[in-house]
């Protein structure tokens, strides 16, 4: 479970770091910051074991608005409250935005170069890839699991054929699988 | 393209990104059908090519993928004016797009936060975990599949290079810890030559 209370455990020192840190986090984010945040976050600073990045990201998941903005503000309030949240938002809004909109202005002279539009494509392959391994790297955070292996690995992939195969609308796969994937872990949890 | 927008247009513009932004569960890109068809179709304060490149822009750069909403505003008060009204349009299609659903985000963080003990709070966080896991894989799969929709061939199996890629750049990320941007760039590169 979480343990905030451990003093040994790494956190950012103060609002700047939280600023400072995800902006480079967002900076390094081509294609989607997500592997990033998982990578530097979890891996590298260990603000957040595996386990609460999946609490937190299920959480930033279902609720409205982008996932990795969610997740940023949600960071930042564990450690500071409102202001962390406001810092670890700006950090990771700002510096992006005066980026997307310098390649805006460079774009609009070289959009019909056909290397250009071939080098997006490339990224856009490359980037696929890397939220699918941060997937498949979370899966061994399900073995701690109150479900258990087996019922986690069903519920995965009967979500997986409803987004990826079926193209289910997101809230009615999240309010069914979700109802009973929490139901179930409701009861496990009793005993 | 030149449109005039009253204060009133600007006005109906940020309410229609507030409500897109309670919607917008599963990411801002969701909502982008329903943005293609408010301001291309409905409005015509955008036009198709301007539509596409701001969301190929936001994917290709750095950051969240959001900002493609900040750059469908650029466009939409360069139309209407020049650079100023273009800053105009990000600050209300970015506010729009974030005010609803962050502030949302936070009561409920702060809420869970308080309450991570209580044991249906911690069933639901963690009766969640495999269907996160697999909604990850799943958004892996869509792009990669959106994606090789704009190759060569409209096949997918013409654009198996892409899926290899995708593949191949998967398992390294997976198993190794090599930096991501050599992948990116890597993946680039391959497709400025025109091999993807």
């Amino acid at each position: 479970m979480t343990n905030l209370d451990d003093p040994k455990r790494p956190q950012p020192e103060s609002l700047t770091d939280l600023f400072v840190s995800f902006t480079l986090l967002a900076l390094q984010g081509f294609g989607g910051v997500l592997a990033i945040v998982q990578r530097e976050l979890v891996e590298k600073k260990r603000w957040m074991t595996q386990g609460e990045f999946i609490e937190e990201w299920g959480v930033a998941q279902i609720m409205p608005g982008p996932n990795v903005v969610n997740l940023s503000l949600m960071i930042g309030h564990r450690y500071f409250g409102l202001r962390g949240a406001l810092a670890a938002l700006a950090g990771m809004l700002t510096v992006p935005l005066v980026v997307v909109l310098l390649l805006a202005l460079v774009y609009a002279q070289f959009a019909d170069h056909p290397g250009v539009a071939g080098a997006l494509r490339g990224m856009g392959a490359v980037a696929a890839g890397l939220i699918a391994a941060t997937g498949l790297k979370l899966l061994g955070a399900l073995r701690n699991n109150p479900l258990g292996l087996p019922l986690c690995i069903t519920l995965a992939v009967l979500c997986f054929v409803g987004i990826a195969l079926l193209r289910l609308p997101l809230v009615y796969v999240l309010l069914g699988l979700g109802t009973l994937a929490g139901t179930l872990t409701y009861k496990r949890l009793e005993r | 393209m030149s449109i005039t927008l009253q204060w009133s247009d600007w006005l109906a513009m940020f309410g229609h990104f507030l409500i897109l932004s309670l919607l917008s569960i599963g990411g801002a890109i969701t909502t982008a059908p329903d943005m293609h068809r408010y301001l291309v179709d409905r409005q015509h304060w955008l036009t198709d090519p301007q539509f596409n490149a701001s969301v190929a822009i936001a994917q290709a750069a750095p950051g969240p993928n959001v900002l493609f909403v900040a750059l469908m505003g650029w466009h939409v008060g360069l139309n209407a004016g020049g650079p100023l009204t273009g800053l105009l349009g990000v600050l209300i299609t970015m506010l729009g797009i974030l005010l609803p659903s962050t502030t949302l985000t936070y009561l409920a963080a702060s809420w869970g936060h308080r309450n991570r003990n209580l044991r249906w709070v911690r069933a639901f966080k963690q009766g969640m975990a495999p269907l996160v896991v697999a909604l990850l894989i799943a958004t892996g799969w869509i792009l990669a599949t959106a994606n090789s929709h704009t190759g060569p061939g409209s096949n997918v199996l013409q654009n198996w290079p892409a899926w290899l890629l995708t593949a191949i750049s998967a398992v390294i990320v997976w198993r190794t810890k090599l930096h991501l941007l050599w992948l990116l760039g890597a993946g680039a590169m391959l497709g400025w030559f025109g091999f993807i």
